[in-house]
């Protein structure tokens, strides 16, 4: 065990599967000799040379077509977007051919790779370097959608990802890069792609979250005990496919349900737990199933701490749906 | 080689439009270092590449803008005190605080508001010179972009269809050698990015991006070119980022000192200044005397900036739309009732990477 970064852990993540399997390759803008404009990929190409690690031309449907026909062809492609809001000019590469490809197919060809991509709010990057796009992609069956929140999580995830037989979209919260420390093993290990994590144990309030928000949550439901409200806090980590058993199973116990993303609130991610939770157990719930996410705007500038959900607005809904 | 007679005013404004860039980027760079604001695309080194292709323009043509023409825009119209408002991303900014700083836009200059995402501004250069020439406007829309951003999409859409449809525009390749830490090798096989207009049925050069009189004098010919129904043309720039990809990037990490230094002698402002102090068109001590007037002028514009408001909270949820719609007001009352009840957000503390 080390004490990590959730960057490093990331960072060693790859290194590990670099060093074990020499079919992986990491490319991407400016991941080579710069390591990453957050520096994720640091030391990669150093250790394992260009043609393992190596820069790309500035054109994602570019990076992310071509590591499709790689992955086709027997090898495992880690690209890397350098902010989740220039994915969309690959939308259509991820969106059409890579999600569909086993299907269209008939399980003939198939597309195992892994787009990371860092996502999300807190570093003063306008509207172009701070959005939270995860509910386009949760809409594309055939897709894996993953977002760590711990650096133990972040390794674990990152790896099953890469050894997964299908495109997984691995979002990494760049506000917590270098916010969360924690304990991370050495060498090979994975966290399934299947199952959610219970955060904190709770009796009154169940708060579902993933991402940047877990932190967020975490303060919430601290401040909320000192107000005798006990919160549970779940992180989600893979959101497609969702642990469905394990949502129903915590908002039945609790009964009690707050929802919470960074991403605006109309058609978020939110509105599926929501949903899930009111077609299959509405009977347990003892007050409405609240949402807490950022407005229905473009992302600001500015005044980006103000549109981020914080532990305020968490604490809001969570008293409101104690008190209900 | 014989040169054009130049009215030595022209020639003067061109070296003091020159200096604007150069004083308006080390001022900013000086704030971004105090702290003072969040980030900035250095200009330095482009000096000649922006100010001599876009003196070639008239009032009624558009400028579409990569990364870093801010300084052509100040001399296009676009005040002091906008641009470092917007730098601030004060009450002041034209747009509202909204954009990341070095996102610059005016409107009187036809500059019209970029993304930060590469290569998009391309095709809408394109439509918006299609639009001109359908509705018969004189307009030559300048449609300006780095290197890097040949590789993109909207390079290559909109190459293609400025080509079949014969717009009036002039596509500015800025090649500065370096797309954040990824050199030109590692971006086209095809180094002479001028080649690139052939393929898209249109002519293409490339110019001494350091000597303004040559970037003034190419730009000129395809600007009349395009002015006259000749079509689209492509002029490749060459130049080089004298300084890191933004405030936050440290080039020593991926660049040879030796290339930085054989640019430094190249320098597009000591090459204009040199050449008309030659001409007699500048005297001695002329030089020094611009530079210390535009500064204190910058200065006194950034201690007005420095004391305006922030946005307003409000600004959160205006021009999503036309009109503020009624789920917008219903979300912003709810989170000033947060407010209210639990105190104000806290100021992040992260910081930007790139
Ligand atoms: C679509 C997209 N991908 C990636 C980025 C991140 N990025 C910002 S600037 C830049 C390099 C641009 O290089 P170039 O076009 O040569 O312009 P320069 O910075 O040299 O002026 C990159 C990769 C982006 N802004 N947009
Ligand atoms: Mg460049």
């Amino acid at each position: 065990m080390t004490t990590r970064t959730l960057l490093q852990a990331i960072n060693d993540g790859l290194h590990t599967v670099m060093k074990e399997d020499p079919s992986v390759l990491v490319f991407g803008e400016d991941v080579g000799v710069k390591g990453g404009v957050f520096l994720v990929t640091e030391g990669l190409q150093k250790e394992f040379g260009k043609e393992r690690c190596f820069d790309t031309p500035l054109s994602e449907d570019g990076i992310v077509g071509a590591a499709i026909g790689m992955a086709m062809n027997g090898l495992k492609p880690v690209a890397e977007i350098q902010f989740q809001d220039f994915i969309f000019p690959a939308f259509d590469q991820i969106v059409s051919e890579a999600a569909k490809l086993r299907y269209r197919s008939g399980g003939q060809y198939t597309a195992p790779m892994v787009i990371r991509t860092p996502y999300g709010g807190g570093i003063q990057g306008g509207l172009y370097h701070s959005q939270s796009g995860e509910a386009y992609f949760c809409h594309t069956p055939g897709l894996k959608v993953v977002i760590p929140s711990t650096p133990h999580d972040a390794k674990g995830l990152l790896i099953a990802s890469i050894e997964d037989p299908d495109p997984v979209l691995f979002l990494e919260p760049k506000a917590l890069y270098r916010a969360v420390k924690g304990e991370v093993p050495e060498g090979h290990y994975t966290v399934d792609l299947t199952t959610l994590r219970e955060a904190r144990p709770g009796k009154d309030v169940v708060i579902f979250c993933y991402g940047a928000m877990v932190p967020v949550a975490m303060k919430a439901a601290e401040l909320a005990s000192e107000n005798g409200i006990d919160c549970r806090v779940v992180d989600l980590r893979t959101l497609l496919p969702l642990d469905e058993e394990g949502v129903l199973e915590h908002a039945k116990a609790v009964g009690r349900v707050v929802v919470l993303h960074e991403a605006p609130r109309f058609c978020g991610y939110g509105g599926e737990i929501s949903a899930l939770i009111a077609e299959n157990c509405i009977e347990y719930m003892e007050a409405p199933i609240t949402r807490v996410a950022g407005f229905d705007t473009p992302f600001p500038n500015t005044l980006e701490h103000h549109y981020l959900p914080d532990h305020r607005r968490v604490l809001d809904a969570v008293e409101r749906t104690y008190h209900f | 080689m014989e040169l054009p007679a130049y009215d030595p005013q022209w020639l003067k404004d061109l070296l003091r439009y020159m200096l604007i860039v150069r004083c308006m980027d080390g001022r900013m760079m000086k704030l971004q270092r105090a702290g003072r604001i969040g980030f900035v695309g250095s200009m330095h080194g482009q000096e000649a590449a922006m100010i001599g292709a876009c003196s070639a323009l008239e009032a009624q043509d558009w400028l579409w803008s990569g990364l870093r023409e801010g300084g052509a825009a100040l001399m296009r119209g676009l005040p002091f005190s906008e641009y470092i408002a917007q730098m601030y991303c004060n009450s002041n900014d034209t747009a509202k605080g909204r954009q990341m700083c070095n996102h610059l836009q005016h409107k009187g200059s036809h500059y019209p508001s970029w993304s930060s995402v590469i290569g998009t501004q391309l095709p809408h250069g394109v439509g918006a010179a299609y639009a001109a020439k359908v509705r018969g406007l004189d307009e030559v829309h300048a449609i300006f972009f780095g290197d890097g951003a040949t590789s993109s999409s909207g390079f290559h859409s909109g190459l293609n269809f400025a080509g079949v449809w014969e717009v009036p525009a002039v596509f500015c390749c800025v090649d500065n050698g370096w797309a954040i830490s990824v050199p030109s090798s590692q971006q086209t096989a095809q180094l002479e990015y001028e080649r690139k207009g052939e393929c898209y049925g249109m002519p293409g050069y490339a110019v001494d991006g350091n000597d303004v009189l040559a970037c003034f004098e190419a730009m000129k010919t395809l600007v009349a070119r395009a002015r006259g129904g000749g079509g689209p043309s492509l002029l490749v720039l060459r130049t080089y980022r004298m300084q890191g990809h933004s405030s936050s990037d440290d080039p020593t990490r991926y660049r040879d000192a030796a290339e930085v230094e054989t640019w430094t002698k190249r320098d597009p402002l000591e090459r204009i200044t040199r050449f008309l102090e030659s001409q007699g068109v500048l005297q001695a001590g002329e030089y020094a005397r611009m530079e210390s007037e535009l500064l204190a002028e910058i200065d006194r514009e950034i201690h007005i900036q420095e004391a305006a408001a922030p946005m307003p909270l409000k600004s959160l949820v205006e021009d999503v739309y036309g009109d503020i719609p009624r789920h917008l007001r219903k979300q912003y009352n709810e989170f000033l009732g947060v407010a209210k009840r639990y105190g104000d957000a806290d100021v992040g503390d992260g910081v930007f990477p790139l």
